[in-house]
């Protein structure tokens, strides 16, 4: 093989990863590019619209691809755009992704309905929406661990019909169709609109009545209703208002319009641009839309560069690009075992550092967008178990050469951002943090640190299981290699270690200085401290001499379900300080690994002489030979 | 195994000794109560579902065993956190005075397994020293006591003279206890007819029932005992029926509960006294008043974002008056005491501070540095052992055959 082959492959990656990365350009008459960056307020934090409209869509159907009756691909943005201006078309796309069959039944559809057998639209929802809110309350009054798998339903499908109806209420007044060119009228007509209102408090008017010809008080009615379900804060604050406090919603907004008679340029242009996008007058709309973003960004030049790099930042999607290159990496990796080690061990090595390169990218992005240490919620956390494990590896393979480092990246990365991925479907991942959490210095110091904990205990898991897999099963595990891949698991195990029981006395000394004690027995700590004893049993126990390789591979894959437990378990029993990530239907998912984990601990304590590459090991290095019965 | 000696005595005793020593200091044992710790913290942290944190402290971690229930009997189950934990201990002493060798290249070993000895005694000392304590103030409210969470207090104030009362105060164990207490400030002796640690009151209706009470708002309520609770955030109610006797007569039997919100007042030789059951109060020498408690949100959410008190701290020799600033993660500590924003009420006008004293909360801090410098220096030699070693074994990377 050519030497020089794995330089050509690489260069040829980096160069589709780098065509990823470049400006995004949605194309079209309508410049979606620029209302992509319109910056709002949602929970708490400025974002893009774009990563409104992707969160959404994530959270209603577990996608961000919205395909129109009529075939066509809608970008999230457009989709936005449509939910905002044509409710009407919006309510035709189908969004909600509905798979319980008991709730299809009560909805009265079939999977033959839906678009991919499970993805509705709001206008298939309708006729029984009633009964779903009806079902949904009966839910309510369960506790959320106690509900049947379709009460858990019923209550997702109504959460999420909630944040579509919440959606369209921030743009437009629900049920009033002509609403934009009613606030047209209005602005032509403010001042007789603000005497209409005045004179007749909210509540009490009487549409058509003698002070009211032109309906105001039920615009007026409107907009306290926007202004109260409006799930969008669209209007900036004023220049020389806080830049968090001041935003606005839309019916907010034109209250306030109402009672003071003051045009809010912002509602103002929201609204034409919504007229232009109805009529499909596309050089309007890109005249308004950048109007817009000038008009905001003037005065907020932080928040500018926050939001567009936001929105190329979704568009980019490095995560998951890394998840392909992972999964190539393994691949390739893996084939390495059995023929040309040495380019594609190579090739490998490089996919891998890329995916290494453009994580790292991802994070450090997110952080610099949250100004927070890398680790604030679960998702983030796996973003960084994944991360600081494929570090690991790299170091491994760098001293080791033997590809076992990039199959272990390759197979870890690519499980942890697919547990990311799960992760991001309830909602925006860049949360704010709640007031006990909110310190910069415990989530970089005690929160890394474990993370890395969890990172170094689950690559030992990993590396050990590569161990058993290819000793019990596969005749490919040579002395050489088991000695490595041996010392290697010691080695991570040290690692884990000192992070995990570093880690876990950090947080006890954040509890001390926020609760006022040191150490409470809270599951989350429990947890922690789990992992440090198993940790310690391990290191124990080698050093005692009671277990040898195979020993030692069987107790660092029980690690893996140790740090699972306390990762995602001890969230699901719904107790203590620290269950602010509760999560109910990832049970199953970890009964499963559990399971997993356990079948390769059986397979490992077959009998020596089943193991298919027993003979290979005995062949190395005669005197060393026991060493492998743990 | 051990050297000889010629004293008769000791022949037998020093290989006992000796044999034990090893067996206290093996690995095996470290093992075995690392492997027990493992299953009690698992069980612990299930069981927190059906009994609440506290209950399970109790239970499994401040326990020597234990016990669960089989039908109707409770039996030994496992070892307790007091007992698995001692032994650790006791195992890792034994270690350190036979077991582990003073070299440089142990020196991290020693450190590190020196730092866990300190962490388990710093966590017995809480377990034993720590008080906790919760102090609730309003807008403007100044005061220097605090009171605690689960403990109360019997307490008989006098207060005959206009300039000052004076206060004794009878902690819960000792009504629990049913005896006769008799205390020299007193002119009564105080005799527990009844008490519940956890009850509800209700008005007396027509129907009446047997009254316990002679005397004071007993004659007028019935408290009936409730089951105690472990609930994180729910609290137990403690009564109790009270019988006050001089020497000569009996004053009443009142009903005291921490239900009631008022004194009972009654007059004896001349003196007014006040009785109420209270949680338990520490009095500090100082005193806090609460200027402004801010509780901010994020903008458009309900996600809290900070709670700060802005307190007043005001010694009464004049050496403190300053403005203290108390918020999530900052706590203040003065005093010995240590005070954490914990909570608000009353729409934002409340604060809730906790109040903790911890003599030893230092320890935990200084455990850790010693744990990690320890294993840091273990793991740092280990790997510049294993990197050298790697540099010049230049091995060829191991390929398949």
């Amino acid at each position: 093989m050519n030497t020089r082959l794995p330089l050509f492959v690489l260069l040829a990656v980096t160069a589709g990863v780098a065509f990823t990365l470049r400006t995004p350009r949605l194309g079209g008459e309508f410049d979606l590019d620029a209302f992509t960056r319109v910056p709002t307020l949602v929970n708490g934090r400025v974002k893009p619209v774009d990563t409104v409209a992707r969160t959404s869509l994530l959270m209603l159907q577990g996608r961000q691809r919205v395909v129109a009756p009529d075939g066509r691909t809608v970008a999230p943005a457009e989709w936005l755009l449509d939910m905002f201006f044509k409710p009407l078309q919006a309510d035709r796309y189908q969004v909600f992704e509905v798979v319980h069959p008991d709730v299809l039944a009560m909805l009265g559809l079939a999977t033959t309905d839906g678009a991919g057998g499970k993805r509705f639209s709001l206008t298939q929802l309708q006729p029984r929406l009633m009964e779903l809110d009806r079902q949904a309350r009966l839910a309510d009054d369960v506790e959320g661990a106690a509900r049947t798998p379709f009460q858990r339903a019923v209550v997702q499908l109504r959460d999420a019909v909630i944040l579509y109806q919440r959606l369209q209420t921030c743009a437009a007044a629900p049920g009033i169709e002509t609403f934009l060119e009613d606030l047209a009228r209005l602005e032509q007509n403010l001042p007789a609109a603000v005497a209409a209102v005045r004179s007749a408090p909210t509540g009490t008017a009487a549409p058509g009545g003698k002070t009211d010809a032109g309906g105001w008080s039920a615009l007026s009615r409107a907009f306290t209703v926007m202004d109260e379900f409006g799930y969008l804060r669209l209007v900036p604050p004023a220049a020389g208002v806080a830049a968090e406090e001041g935003w606005r919603t839309i019916g907010g907004a034109w209250s306030a319009t109402l009672a003071s008679g003051q045009l809010e340029p912002s509602a103002q242009a929201l609204a034409a641009l919504g007229r232009a996008w109805q009529r499909g007058n596309a050089a309007e709309f890109n005249r308004l839309v950048r109007a817009q973003r000038e008009r905001t960004m003037a005065a907020w030049p932080e928040m500018k560069r926050k939001t567009d790099f936001e929105t190329r930042f979704n568009a980019a999607q490095p995560f998951y690009t890394s998840m392909a290159l992972y999964v190539a990496a393994a691949l390739v990796a893996f084939f390495s075992w059995l023929r040309w080690p040495e380019e594609l061990g190579r090739i490998a090595f490089g996919l891998v550092g890329l995916a290494f390169v453009l994580t790292s990218g991802g994070i450090l992005a997110r952080m610099w967008l949250e100004a927070r240490p890398p680790v604030t919620n679960l998702y983030s956390s796996a973003l960084f178990v994944g991360w600081g494990a494929v570090a690991l590896c790299l170091v491994l393979e760098y001293f080791f050469r033997n590809a076992v480092g990039s199959v272990a990246a390759g197979l870890i990365g690519f499980a942890a951002l697919l547990i990311a991925h799960h992760l991001s479907l309830g909602g925006d991942t860049m949360e704010m943090m709640r007031a006990v959490l909110d310190s910069n210095f415990w989530l970089a110091t005690h929160v890394v640190t474990i993370t890395v904990g969890y990172s170094a205990t689950f690559l030992a898991g990993l590396l050990a299981i590569l161990y058993i897999v290819r000793g019990a099963l596969t005749r490919s595990l040579d002395r050489a290699t088991a000695d490595a891949l041996a010392r290697m698991i010691y080695g991570i195990v040290c690692f884990a270690t000192f992070f995990s029981l570093v880690g876990t006395v950090l947080g006890g000394i954040w509890a001390d200085q926020s609760w006022g004690r040191f150490w409470g027995w809270d599951p989350k700590e429990n947890g922690a401290l789990l992992i440090v004893l198993w940790n310690a049993i391990i290191l124990h126990a080698r050093s005692g001499g009671y277990v040898r390789q195979r020993g030692l591979a069987v107790l660092a894959v029980f690690g893996n379900v140790v740090t699972a437990w306390s990762w995602f378990g001890v969230n699901m029993l719904g107790v203590g300080l620290h269950s602010y990530g509760f999560m109910g239907a990832a049970f199953w998912w970890l009964i499963l690994f559990v399971a997993s984990q356990l079948a390769v601990m059986l397979i490992a304590a077959l009998p020596w002489a089943q193991w298919r590459s027993a003979q290979l090991l005995a062949a190395g290095v005669a005197g060393r030979a026991a060493a492998g019965r743990g | 195994m051990t050297t000889p000696t010629s004293v008769a005595g000791p022949r037998r005793i020093l290989p006992l000794l000796l044999s034990v020593r090893q067996q206290l200091a093996s690995l095996k044992l470290t093992l075995v109560l690392l492997g027990l710790s493992m299953i009690l913290v698992f069980a612990g942290t299930l069981d927190q579902v059906n009994l609440g944190i506290w209950a399970v402290q109790e239970k499994y971690f401040r326990s020597f065993v234990v016990y669960g229930q089989v039908g109707p009997v409770s039996v030994p189950l496992f070892p307790g956190g007091y007992l698995v934990g001692g032994l650790l201990m006791l195992n890792l002493t034994a270690a350190f005075l036979g077991r582990f060798a003073l070299t440089w290249r142990k020196s991290g070993l020693l450190l590190s397994h020196f730092g866990l000895i300190l962490l388990l005694v710093g966590e017995l000392l809480t377990g034993l020293w720590q008080e906790d304590f919760h102090l609730r103030l309003s807008m403007g409210e100044t005061r220097n006591y605090a009171e605690s969470f689960q403990a109360t207090e019997l307490a008989f104030t006098d207060i005959t003279e206009a300039k000052f009362d004076e206060v004794v105060a009878i902690p819960e164990a000792l009504l629990a206890g049913k005896e006769s207490l008799q205390h020299p400030k007193l002119p009564f002796r105080v005799v527990t007819k009844a008490y519940y640690p956890n009850s509800s009151l209700a008005m007396r209706g027509h129907e009446g029932g047997a009254v316990m009470a002679t005397a004071g708002l007993g004659l007028r309520i019935l408290a009936a005992p409730q089951p105690v609770t472990y609930r994180p955030k729910e609290r137990n109610a403690p009564s109790a029926f009270v019988e006050l006797s001089a020497p000569d007569r009996s004053l009443g039997v009142y009903l005291v509960s921490l239900l009631l919100d008022q004194p009972q007042e009654f007059v004896h030789e001349g003196r007014t006294w006040r009785i109420a059951l209270r949680p338990k109060r520490v009095y500090q020498p100082y005193s806090l008043t609460l200027l402004k408690f801010s509780h901010d949100r994020y903008a458009g959410t309900q996600i809290p974002k900070n709670f700060s008190s802005r307190l007043r701290l005001n010694t009464p020799d004049g050496r403190d008056d300053r403005e203290v600033l108390i918020y999530m993660n900052n706590p203040l500590r003065y005093g010995g005491l240590t005070f954490y924003q914990s909570g608000f009420e009353n729409n934002d006008r409340t604060t809730i501070l906790q109040v903790v004293r911890n003599p030893s909360w230092l320890i935990p801090y200084v455990a850790c540095g010693l744990m990690s410098v320890g294993l840091l220096l273990q793991f740092g030699v280990h790997l510049a052992g294993f990197v050298g070693r790697r540099r010049t074994a230049n091995l060829p990377p191991p390929a398949l055959a």
